[in-house]
């Protein structure tokens, strides 16, 4: 029983990811009708977001502190970061400990700034042509922007730590009655869960309850009539897109500290995202989000040693091998509509 | 010729002289020159280029006269690869069972895939042989380790059995070879200051190549060929024309397959070796790229494409500050400076940011790729000089 | 002797009925044509016919053999043919290409693995794909590329490819659809020749009065998804049943 709830708990994180980068898949998905292959690298780029602005807080320069010597018995010199001098150590440190989630209000426009970049310089273009030249242009994207961002920062992962509040890790199993350290779980991780789920919830409330997300809504559901309405759906396009791209890059920031960004991770969560989107239904956004969570519960169940004895490196195959018997034997997936992406 | 109409020969010709001459025509500069490094004319590199160019013209048959994109074909060649390197472990190192068993083999795998990916149309397709692709690598990198040697790869070893070649001497390393023929084995020839290399693996993969080449134009002219332009087409015709379209797609995919599998063969005869990267994604976009490039659903746009794509990794990864400085000197010290910085992203280990550009703006600008640019070119000469009345583009022009 | 025969079809989708009890028989070598309202069913049950949708309940047998649960083309190499609504051809393939498709598919059947000879050494196929096309007046536009051709030459050519096939029964989903007068007054010509020189069957669903009156033999009237009379046009005229499916439509003028 405990080691069942400690899979379901340890796959929601991950889940969690899939879920918002499927989530923003669906949404351009079902209203630009361009499959972007490209969603990846924004949510990779989020999470350097978060890494730009921990640097960023931490600029410092150079003062000699006369109070300390080093070993040479000259006065020692110290960085300081420029935060320190504007409001002071203490409330310095605390803003620098808090980087990750202080990063969101830096991302947010700037994933949305990007997002409406690559909808009105690139993928407008596109909704024309075939699914197969989107694939492929925004997947030369994908590629540019990962290689740009390993130009800037680097091959290597660069460890973004949460605020050392969150540092620890939370006894599951003391507080349902469990024996003590059986299901410990990283509070990042369940922050990342609590902070996934308001922006799911956020952006279907928004979907559901504006004049906005109503419209999209009836252009997913039916693009031509709502076009011959005389709406303006491609500003709203514009828009939604932005969003996507602010949610996936919103679901990088936070994940900074669970993984540390390196500039493959868009490719290698693109991949299975898609994956979560056909198993959901393409186009169903509810779809989405369930088969997120699903799947990345289910991987953590198959990482489960005892699994793992049983069909070995079941862990690195069972997502595909789910999409796999999902697509054909419910071809819309599991919540997908009838109509959508159908021969 | 052949069996081939005058144009089709006369490409097949031509993608021959070409094979023949590499070793002149990729070395342009004189030994000790300052461009000497980025002559193409080297072993390993016109090896590539024609492995590739086979790998390529696979693709063409599925995703050019076919329509479906698959993003999943560097599991075949690795498929292949590995089938190749456990010849060279268990039977001999003579390449021709290795590469034979390795097409064998990459068709069985595709069969089994694509008979499942095939029931699904569209970005599905797309996405299930990603799928299948990247299982096949994580399996190749995990569990299947005893078999695919995991994250080391494989090599042929001093003690691998071998069970048709006789005991190797103590201290001899097992050389891939074609009835004693050493694959790496090479003369070369100096005319002046030019060195020229003539290698016996590249000839031999060359001459694949041309025979991979010949039965891609049979099948494009086939009534299989137009079966298969027919289901990119209207499949919805086909079905009410009393067609089945599914075995027809199944068999381009396992064509398709089979010439990766025949690729992923080949690479290894030439450096024996293999490793699960081979498998990943990337190298399954890079063959989409080779195609669409070059010209998809066009006789020689895959070859042009995997060759401009090998060609221009081996040069654009070769240039480095250093070369940079020396091609702007005639500049001011500081714009110099300033162009060797906005030029240094896109060069040396940044070939992959010019690949991804590349890519967009192919995708972007020439849909068609090379052979259509190629073509747009010689219709704005030809109009020059007298009215056009071409016929439509169905048919290929060589691009050279 | 009927070759084809529909008996008690239903078909429903949720709460509509959209096929109910259907029995309508189409005697061989005549010209039959299914008519009735936006609504009653008659694309349902061409469906029916070709093997895209699978009944409830019933039974329709083709020459005495039933087609329910075959795949579109399994029903065409039985030896009926369809024409769509808005011509279905291969757009990115020249004329003759279109022309030698079904041509190969008469031949050869479903599939067949022919990947090594080229397509003009079949020489039977391009003689009768050549004999087609000098027979529907293509024979100029042989190398044009089909997404080029007027509305007209499309539907045309895709009469053409469905006659290649030899089929026994032609079924013409409102072939003049969208059509300007003079196409549609050419295609109501170009299938009377059809019907005078060959020998063949042809069902087809209509919107158009004048087309279905210059054509049928016979005529079904289908509304909400059942046969409401069956009759030869000139009964059908009068008919007041038919008047009152029409809700007073004047077009019927012959």
């Amino acid at each position: 029983m405990d080691a069942i709830l400690l899979q379901i708990l340890n796959g929601l994180d991950k889940g969690s990811a899939y879920a918002l980068i499927a989530l923003g898949l669906t949404l351009i998905f079902g209203t630009l009708g361009v499959v972007n292959f490209a969603h990846g690298a924004l949510f990779m780029i989020g999470a350097f977001c978060a890494v730009t602005f921990s640097k960023l807080l931490t600029l410092s320069h150079t003062i000699i502190d006369d109070t300390r010597k080093d070993f040479l018995g000259n006065p020692m010199k110290v960085d300081v970061p420029y935060i320190h001098e504007f409001v002071g150590q203490t409330t310095g440190d605390a803003i620098i400990d808090w980087a990750v989630p202080l990063s969101i209000l830096f991302a947010v426009p700037v994933m949305i700034a990007i997002g409406f970049i690559m909808e009105r310089g690139l993928i407008k273009h596109f909704y024309k042509r075939p699914h197969a030249d989107q694939i492929l242009v925004t997947f030369g994207l994908a590629i540019v922007l990962q290689e740009v961002i390993k130009f800037f920062y680097g091959a290597n992962p660069i460890p973004t730590p949460a605020p050392a509040v969150f540092a620890g890790s939370f006894d599951f199993g003391a507080m349902l009655g469990f024996d003590p350290n059986t299901i410990i779980y990283p509070y990042w991780r369940l922050v990342y869960f609590g902070f996934a789920a308001v922006i799911i919830g956020a952006v279907f409330a928004f979907l559901q309850f504006t004049t906005f997300g109503m419209v999209v809504r009836a252009g997913m559901a039916d693009r031509e009539t709502v076009g011959l309405l005389g709406i303006n759906i491609d500003k709203r396009f514009t828009i939604m897109f932005g969003i996507a791209a602010a949610v996936a890059g919103l679901a990088g920031v936070m994940y900074a500290p669970i993984n540390s960004p390196n500039y493959h991770m868009g490719m290698d969560f693109l991949v299975l995202s898609f994956v979560v989107v056909v198993v959901g239904g393409m186009g169903s956004l509810p779809g989405a989000v369930l088969a997120g969570f699903l799947l990345g519960i289910l991987e953590s169940f198959a990482s489960m040693s005892a699994i793992l004895e049983l069909i070995p490196g079941i862990n690195q195959i069972i997502i595909y091998l789910v999409a796999i018997i999902i697509l054909l034997t419910r071809p819309r997936g599991l919540m997908g509509r009838k109509g959508v992406m159908e021969e | 010729m052949f069996g081939l109409s005058k144009r089709d020969a006369g490409l097949l010709f031509v993608v021959a002289l070409l094979c023949l001459f590499a070793p002149f025509i990729l070395n342009p500069f004189p030994e000790g020159s300052a461009m000497a490094q980025f002559n193409g004319g080297y072993p390993d590199l016109m090896q590539r280029l024609v492995i590739f160019g086979i790998f390529a013209i696979g693709f063409n048959i599925l995703f050019g006269l076919t329509g479906y994109l698959s993003f999943g074909h560097a599991a075949f060649l690795g498929v292949g690869s590995y089938a190749a390197i456990w010849m060279m472990k268990l039977l001999t190192m003579n390449v021709i069972p290795a590469i034979m068993v390795s097409v064998l083999v990459a068709g069985l795998f595709s069969l089994l895939v694509g008979w499942i990916s095939l029931r699904r149309s569209g970005i599905y397709f797309s996405i299930l042989t990603l799928a299948f692709a990247q299982m096949s690598y994580a399996l190749a990198y995990s569990v299947l380790t005893p078999i695919t040697g995991g994250e080391t790869g494989l090599q042929p070893k001093h003690t691998d059995p071998r069970i048709l070649d006789g005991a190797l001497p103590a201290g001899q390393s097992p050389r891939a070879n074609l009835f004693g023929l050493d694959m790496k084995a090479s003369t070369q020839l100096q005319l002046g200051d030019w060195v020229f290399t003539f290698n016996a693996g590249y000839y031999i993969a060359a001459a694949i190549m041309l025979v991979a080449f010949y039965l891609s134009i049979r099948i494009f002219r086939s009534p299989l060929g137009m079966m298969l332009r027919a289901v990119k087409s209207n499949q919805q015709r086909m079905n009410y024309t009393g067609l089945n379209s599914k075995p027809y797609t199944l068999a381009a995919f396992v064509i398709s397959g089979m010439y990766a599998g025949l690729a992923g063969g080949l690479l290894v005869a030439m450096d024996t070796q293999v490793g699960a990267e081979r498998m990943f994604w990337t190298a399954s976009g890079e063959v989409v790229l080779m195609t669409i490039l070059g010209g998809a659903g066009t006789l020689i746009g895959p070859i042009l494409g995997a060759g401009f794509i090998k060609y221009m990794e081996n040069i654009v990864s070769k240039i480095n500050d250093n070369v940079l400085h020396g091609w702007f000197s005639f500049m001011p010290d500081g714009i110099e400076n300033f162009m060797v910085t906005i030029i240094h992203p896109f060069v040396g280990k940044g070939w992959h940011l010019t690949l991804g550009l590349l890519f967009m703006l192919v995708v972007i600008f020439l849909p068609g790729g090379l052979v259509e640019g190629g073509q747009r070119i010689g219709n704005l000469f030809k109009r020059k000089k007298a009215d056009p009345k071409s016929p439509d583009g169905t048919t290929t022009t060589p691009a050279e | 002797m009927n070759i084809l025969e529909i008996k008690n079809v239903n078909k429903r989708f949720g709460g509509l009925q959209a096929l109910g009890n259907v029995n309508l028989n189409v005697a061989e070598k005549t010209v039959h044509a299914i008519i009735g309202p936006n609504g009653a069913g008659k694309s349902t049950l061409l469906n029916v016919l070709v093997g895209k949708l699978i009944p409830d309940t019933g039974s329709v047998m083709f020459d005495g053999q039933s087609v329910l649960g075959r795949k579109p083309y399994e029903i065409n190499q039985m030896g009926i043919s369809r024409v769509f609504q808005t011509p279905e051809i291969f757009d990115d393939l020249s004329v003759q290409e279109n022309m030698l498709i079904p041509c190969f598919a008469k031949r050869d059947g479903a599939f067949a693995m022919n990947g090594y000879s080229s397509v003009g050494s079949q020489r039977d196929v391009m003689d009768k794909a050549e004999e087609m096309l000098v027979e529907m007046k293509l024979a100029d536009k042989r190398h044009m590329h089909a997404a080029a051709m007027s509305r007209g030459d499309k539907r045309r050519l895709e009469i053409a490819m469905c006659l290649a096939q030899d089929p026994r029964l032609l079924l013409l989903d409102e072939p003049t659809a969208g059509m300007a007068r003079a196409d549609t007054n050419n295609t109501i010509d170009l299938l009377k020749q059809i019907k005078e020189e060959r020998d063949i069957t042809i069902a087809i669903i209509e919107h158009d009065m004048h087309v279905v009156f210059s054509l049928a033999e016979r005529i079904t009237v289908l509304a909400q998804g059942t046969p409401l009379v069956e009759d030869t046009p000139d009964n059908i005229k009068g008919h007041p049943k038919v008047r009152e499916a029409y809700l007073g439509e004047t077009q019927v003028a012959a």
